[in-house]
């Protein structure tokens, strides 16, 4: 498949329910916080973490969609062996490597058409060359909270110890931080430039939506509690280089209280809030709802 | 001055980092030229031209937020890469192994107007002339177009623009007292391996007078 020729922006809109979904390990692993608005934050990486783990999931080391940053040693495994299987392809292109520079040329090129991350996030490679790096076209931004959130501590205790001489305190108390529920927006950029020397494709960008439409379902955790996602919008631009400022697009997206000024209390499900696309006056880019 | 722009950018974070503090990153009051420049060159850039940034209008105060994540401690290894792709072999981070908290004290609710102009390289064709790149460039910026995604010193914090076509919009700042804001990078001279120049901005009404305070510090080389 060929490279991207559009642009696209992106609204992602996920909630949690009871859990947390971004601890900050400034704060003693409570819930990211935007100090001065007190709406929840969850970090770029976060979610890039999430999209990776779903791609390794859901391709299962299919050939062309490893993912070269992982976590934990279980994935490794499967993806040594997934590795092995499929990525043994013997290099086609030349023979002998004449320069340096091309070597580590060849290297990046490589590293993009075996892993999706590489290709989607882009990479740091240390070679004492630049074209060891590779910026990827998928950029994400920090997702901030609709609403300020509150978070909870709640206690908990286990009935066992850790540590023999502890035997007669029988228990153990711990703490762990939930949000009640929030409802988080996040916005991304996926430049089509980039795309084309990353070879970033079309087949890449479904599996990309899919990811973001589904990671959360595989990221159940005792910390996470309830986490989906709700809505995903796409602004897919006519021109490869873009037709209208991102934030004219982002601002067509808004998440309201429902029956604001009536009711009060805090939001507790995606139900008390009210989503609106407005897509009156738009040329050249097309609105889609991918979830 | 004839082939100046003004380019109004804003964003909710920006990081311009201190060289000297690049690992636990704290960022500079303001965007450096460098950044900016790499603003520009995200709407618009050819081997044929280069940016030089005049002035930077500082609207809004400066106000600072600290971010920690857990990042890589380490970059990829190209000899691995090479290895695998010559041979077999697992190729992976794992970023348990790798791992580093890392607090970044980052710029809040920025918006600054970048003046700048460009000159012509020696790589510019017969084509190339200053009328096609500036209409270029304001084409781009008027209808919202970009290479890339501009950033405000990271790709996490992405930044928002529009052309300035009509008057200034007012500084937050412009009735500060002038301030010296000690030495700061003024960007990499590419010609001469990456070699930083730094130079020593101040700011007077919420206004940086980049090329004024560049030849008054005498870009310093370390």
């Amino acid at each position: 498949m060929s490279a991207l020729a559009n642009r696209y922006e992106f609204v992602l809109l996920f909630d949690v329910e009871n859990g947390n979904p971004n601890g900050d390990p400034d704060a003693g692993n409570l819930p990211r916080i935007d100090p001065e608005t007190g709406c929840g934050l969850v970090t770029d990486v976060c979610l890039k973490r999430k999209i990776r783990n779903y791609v390794g999931l859901a391709k299962n080391g299919e050939e062309g969609f490893n993912i070269y940053i992982q976590e934990k040693a279980v994935l490794n495994q499967r993806h040594e062996q997934a590795y092995k299987a499929c990525a043994l392809e013997p290099d086609k292109n030349g023979k002998r490597l004449p320069k340096k520079a091309e070597d580590a040329a060849r290297v990046t090129a490589w590293m993009c058409a075996n892993f999706y991350d590489v290709r989607a996030f882009g990479a740091v490679m240390s070679t004492e060359i630049n074209c060891g790096q590779v910026r990827g076209p998928v950029q994400l931004a920090f997702a901030r909270s609709v609403e300020p959130i509150v978070p909870q501590e709640v206690s908990i205790t286990r009935m066992a110890v850790t540590n023999e001489k502890d035997l007669e305190k029988e228990r153990t108390m711990g703490r762990k931080a939930i949000v009640p529920y929030g409802l988080y927006r996040a916005e991304g950029y996926i430049s089509a430039p980039f795309a084309e020397k990353t070879g970033f494709d079309e087949n890449d960008l479904e599996l990309l939506w899919e990811a973001l439409r589904t990671m959360f379902e595989h990221d159940h955790s005792a910390a996470r509690g309830k986490m989906s996602s709700r809505k995903l919008f796409v602004f897919k631009h006519a021109n490869r280089l873009g037709n209208t400022p991102a934030h004219a697009l982002f601002e067509r997206v808004t998440v309201t209280r429902k029956g604001s000024g009536t009711v009060a209390g805090p939001a507790r499900a995606f139900s008390d809030y009210d989503v609106q696309v407005r897509r009156d006056g738009l040329e050249s880019v097309e609105i889609l709802e991918k979830l | 001055m004839a082939y100046g722009i003004a380019l109004h950018v804003w964003g909710e974070y920006a990081l311009f980092t201190r060289p000297e503090t690049k690992s636990e990153r704290m960022s500079y009051e303001v965007i450096t030229p460098s950044a900016a420049r790499g603003i520009l060159e995200a709407i618009h850039w050819k081997p044929a031209i280069r940016w030089f940034i005049d002035k930077l209008h500082i609207l809004n105060p400066v106000c600072f937020d600290s971010i920690r994540r857990n990042e890589l401690a380490c970059k990829g290894s190209a000899q691995n890469a090479l290895q695998a792709m010559k041979k077999s072999g697992p190729l992976h981070i794992a970023v348990e192994d790798v791992r580093q908290q890392r607090a970044a004290l980052v710029l809040r609710r920025v918006a600054y107007v970048i003046e700048a102009h460009f000159e012509l390289t020696d790589k510019a064709g017969p084509d190339d002339n200053e009328g096609k790149h500036l209409d270029i460039f304001n084409r781009r910026a008027r209808t919202g177009q970009c290479f890339h995604r501009p950033c405000l010193g990271c790709r996490e914090f992405p930044a928002h623009f529009s052309l300035l076509e009509g008057s200034l919009p007012p500084s937050q700042l412009a009735d500060d007292a002038p301030r010296d804001l000690g030495w700061m990078l003024y960007d990499l001279d590419f010609a001469h391996n990456m070699q930083p120049i730094f130079y020593r901005p101040r700011l007077a009404g919420g206004v940086i007078d980049v090329a004024d305070c560049l030849r008054r510090s005498g870009e310093a080389r370390p």
